[in-house]
């Protein structure tokens, strides 16, 4: 037998028998767009009118449009309330083609995936198969998505036994049988603490649920009816999806269906390569740290550098940390690249249709096992602890190309506050039910500051420019968790500048009438920020989470109404409640079961602010300073204006010379370049800080310590101890301290 | 001014002709455009808990304010007005970002046949 015969007989052998169909890299990590198949380019020769392909369009717009309503007033899980969703249609090739307005544009991104999969493994096997009234399901990152508590499901669309389309949606569904409820385990060590990891499955044909795959999916969950009224609403809105995808083939023909949906795509494609022309060429670049992994502080290098050049973008962040193998804050690579992404559909490029042809021009650099590019053995339920700060260091960058360009299509802005601050809970709720989920305020981000005003309060998530933070009564019928302070501005939270950045909220959480209630909260940033202001403005600050154990503050309502507080500084600088236990911490805190009347107390984040703090008009600090949002500690040391306290009334003369005072100052403090470089820089990073990433030289990559390395090329995934034990060891130590210097025990 | 300029930021302007960063405030001349423009301005290295005040008493470990030990503010000033052209929150010893690295000749090229107009922005 010949050399290749051999070796064709073995590769057969290995095709026909593989053992297990992972994460296939090949569809995870390409964003491009299918090139136009010979079926679309027939197609578009038959279907060719621009307006008649508009119309098709809007058709077919509005059928996502309303999809995406019948989840958000079906769903009963909290995220589809709050539309962390869309609805879509996807081509023949697996390519998002349309999604909804409204939701999480992150999912115009990164849900092509799994209908890949499914067209390249599943649609000629044998025993799974693709046709008429299949319903496929997944869930699992690994496969395309963001984390695992968002559900996808998909209809293929048949016309004369052609395949035409996809329809489908994808919900934050919330709970899914993790190491935590509520779908979001910072706990989780790894992947297989995560709970359901649904790789794309077929869960139904003939238009309806295998009822054994139904079973065995709500008994993988903690809320069972919750998972099949979640997979139901998702049916009927593809469901109606495809209804309206057969009226435009009865109207106007397949051809103009599917030359529709490839002209879309090509289209937007083109618009957004038209559009980077506009842009100067050349590199920017940012550094941004992500503080802490939800279990631990620490400091996470995301080093970015884009490289603009004619129509193209390179997204470099080649040098950032590694991975961290028993945390789930570690984003797959195409997680990221949807997170980025909607830096253009939100923020730059609002007018263009959300599919996945707009990050087509993209192209993103990462090290392999980094954490922005990690291996499917690492967690990934956080992976927004990492990819909300990677989204930042571009967002801070695109402002400095934007402001010279020739075309823009939206404001010139500041970094948004990036992170989930909210509550996630699980236990028993008022009506004897077991439940996990997420509080939907945490869409409350935050407005960054713009080149033209200020930031806007509490405005809106970065993941999504249209979503809703819940009515708290609602919410109080639901679960037994009472907000005592709901949203309360927080003052001086703002990033100061010529424009500050929208405030966000206090949030004093506790529970009552339940037999068993835990809380967990997600966020980084508290000792270090996690968003920045721009052109000389400031980041807002840092934020806790504070607590209040060994108190009932439903007791202290009942008759000493005169302790109760209801602002944080207060309650925590005052410490009001004889006898209670008040403390600070991270934000990230692992399921914790409470008592009644015990406060869990976190704040919403602020915006980043815009210019010089000495430009800001006196009358807007002024007005600022009135409403409660800054101290007047700010408006005389940040932004050195001068006022009458009580009344508010500017002193314009006093003002005016405490700001050339404070110019003054600044130029006698700063150093030359050279000199404070030289003064400044280290060769590595301080022992004292546990450091990830890059430091001077991208290509090695620290490791906590200024003593551990690795290659960026061979980056060694980082284990993390259990800060348990290490506050057990620091205890154990002290204890034997005190022992020694009290005499040696038995 | 005869020659042109293109802003790049709010504090920042590039002279095509002269290939020099410019302030936007006070018209100082900052250095040669091909090369960093920090390598112009006055540094300093701040306590971020001058601009984010501990809100919490210092007692708590976490008080709204950033970490110092952490944590600073690294504030560029224009030598000649003083104004806060930019600033980068670093790690003690972080080298400092060189953030614009425009290609000037693009630069040039794109906005030929445009003399003495800003852009848009300015």
């Amino acid at each position: 037998m010949g050399g290749d015969q051999e070796k064709s007989i073995i590769e057969k052998f290995l095709e026909e028998n593989v053992l297990f169909l992972g994460p296939d890299q090949e569809i995870m990590e390409d964003h491009s767009v299918v090139p136009t198949t010979p079926r679309e380019t027939e197609a578009l020769g038959q279907f060719a009118d621009p307006d008649q392909i508009n119309l098709v369009r809007h058709k077919l717009q509005t059928a996502c449009n309303e999809s995406f309503d019948m989840v958000e007033q079906m769903g009963a899980a909290p995220g589809a309330k709050w539309g962390d969703l869309i609805s879509g249609v996807w081509t023949a090739n697996g390519d998002l083609a349309l999604a909804s307005m409204g939701g999480v544009l992150i999912f115009s991104v990164l849900t092509q995936h799994p209908v890949k999969f499914i067209l390249k493994y599943w649609k000629d096997d044998p025993t799974v198969g693709l046709k008429d009234g299949d319903i496929f399901m997944h869930n699992d990152a690994r496969y395309g998505n963001i984390h695992n508590t968002d559900q996808s499901l998909v209809l293929p669309v048949f016309h004369n036994g052609e395949l035409i389309c996809f329809t489908g949606a994808i919900v934050h569904e919330g709970e899914n049988g993790a190491i935590e409820p509520g779908g979001m385990p910072s706990a989780a060590e790894s992947p297989f603490d995560e709970g359901l990891k649904m790789s794309p499955i077929k869960v139904g044909e003939n238009y309806a649920f295998k009822r054994d795959i139904m079973t065995f999916l709500q008994n993988s969950v903690r809320e069972p009816k919750l998972q099949l009224e979640g997979m139901k609403s998702k049916f009927f809105a593809a469901m109606r999806m495809k209804a309206r995808v057969e009226e435009a083939i009865a109207e106007y023909g397949v051809a103009a269906v599917i030359a529709t949906l490839r002209k879309t795509l090509t289209d937007t494609e083109a618009e957004v390569r038209r559009r980077l022309t506009c842009w100067p060429d050349g590199k920017i670049r940012t550094n941004v740290f992500a503080d802490g992994t939800l279990r631990e502080n620490c400091l996470i290098r995301i080093r970015c550098e884009l490289h603009k050049k004619g129509d193209e973008l390179i997204i470099d962040f080649r040098g950032s940390s590694p991975e961290f193998l028993n945390r789930p804050n570690n984003p797959v690579l195409a997680s990221l690249k949807g997170m980025l992404a909607q830096e253009f559909l939100s923020f730059v490029w609002p007018d263009l249709p959300r599919n996945q042809a707009v990050f087509a021009p993209m192209t993103v650099l990462t090290d392999r096992r980094s954490a922005l590019h990690s291996s499917a053995d690492a967690p990934n339920a956080q992976s927004m602890m990492t990819f909300f700060p990677s989204f930042t260091a571009v967002q801070i960058a695109v402002p400095k190309y934007l402001y010279s360009s020739s075309h823009r299509a939206t404001d010139i802005i500041a970094g948004w506050y990036n992170m989930i601050v909210t509550f996630i809970y699980g236990g028993v709720n008022q009506y004897g039910e077991l439940v996990g989920n997420v509080c939907a305020d945490l869409n409350g981000m935050g407005g960054a500051a713009r080149w033209n005003r200020d930031g806007e309060h509490s405005m809106a998530p970065i993941f999504a420019p249209m979503a809703d933070i819940g009515e708290q009564e609602l919410i109080e019928e639901e679960v037994p968790l009472i907000k005592i302070v709901p949203h309360r501005l927080m003052q001086d939270a703002e990033g100061f500048g010529k424009f500050r950045g929208g405030h966000g909220y206090q949030q004093i959480a506790t529970m009552k009438d339940t037999s068993m209630w835990g809380f967990m909260c997600c966020s980084i940033g508290s000792k270090f920020p996690t968003t920045y202001g721009i052109f000389g403005g400031y980041a807002p600050g840092t934020l806790p989470l504070c607590k209040v154990k060994g108190v009932n503050v439903f007791e202290i309502m009942k008759d000493k109404r005169e302790l109760m507080r209801f602002t944080i500084p207060q309650i925590m600088n005052e410490r009001p409640f004889p006898g209670a236990k008040y403390s600070t911490h991270h934000m990230g805190l692992q399921l914790e079961f409470a008592k009644p009347g015990e406060l869990y107390m976190i704040t919403q984040g602020g915006g980043g602010g815009y210019g010089d703090v000495l430009e800001r008009d006196p009358e807007l600090v002024s007005k600022d300073y009135l409403d409660g949002l800054i101290s007047i500690l700010s408006v005389n040391n940040i932004y050195r204006v001068l006022m009458d306290e009580k009344t508010g009334a500017v002193d314009y003369t006093a003002t005016t010379a405490a700001r050339l005072a404070e110019r003054e100052l600044r130029k006698a403090r700063g150093k030359p370049y050279h000199e404070f470089v030289k003064e400044w820089e280290t060769e590595a990073p301080p022992a004292a800080v546990p450091f990830y990433g890059s430091w001077k030289d991208r290509s090695l990559i620290y490791r906590g310590s200024p003593d551990d390395t690795c290659p960026a090329d061979a980056i060694v995934p980082i284990m993390m101890p259990n800060p348990k034990d290490l506050r057990i060891a620091q205890l154990e130590a002290e204890l034997d301290a005190m022992r020694g210097a009290g005499g040696a025990r038995a | 001014m005869s020659n042109q300029r293109v802003a790049i930021t709010e504090y920042l302007e590039i002279d095509l002709d002269a290939e020099r960063w410019h302030c936007r405030r006070c018209n100082h001349d900052i250095g040669p455009a091909r090369s960093n423009y920090k390598e112009g301005l006055l540094v300093h290295n701040r306590n971020p808990r001058e601009v984010h005040r501990p809100i919490l008493d210092e007692s708590y470990p976490f008080t709204y304010a950033p970490d110092p030990l952490w944590c600073r503010i690294i504030e560029f000033y224009c030598p000649s007005c003083g104004t806060l052209m930019e600033n980068e929150y670093l790690p003690p010893g972080h080298p400092l970002t060189h953030d614009i690295d425009l290609d000037i000749d693009s630069l040039k090229e794109r906005h030929a046949g445009a003399k003495g107009k800003t852009n848009a922005a300015g």
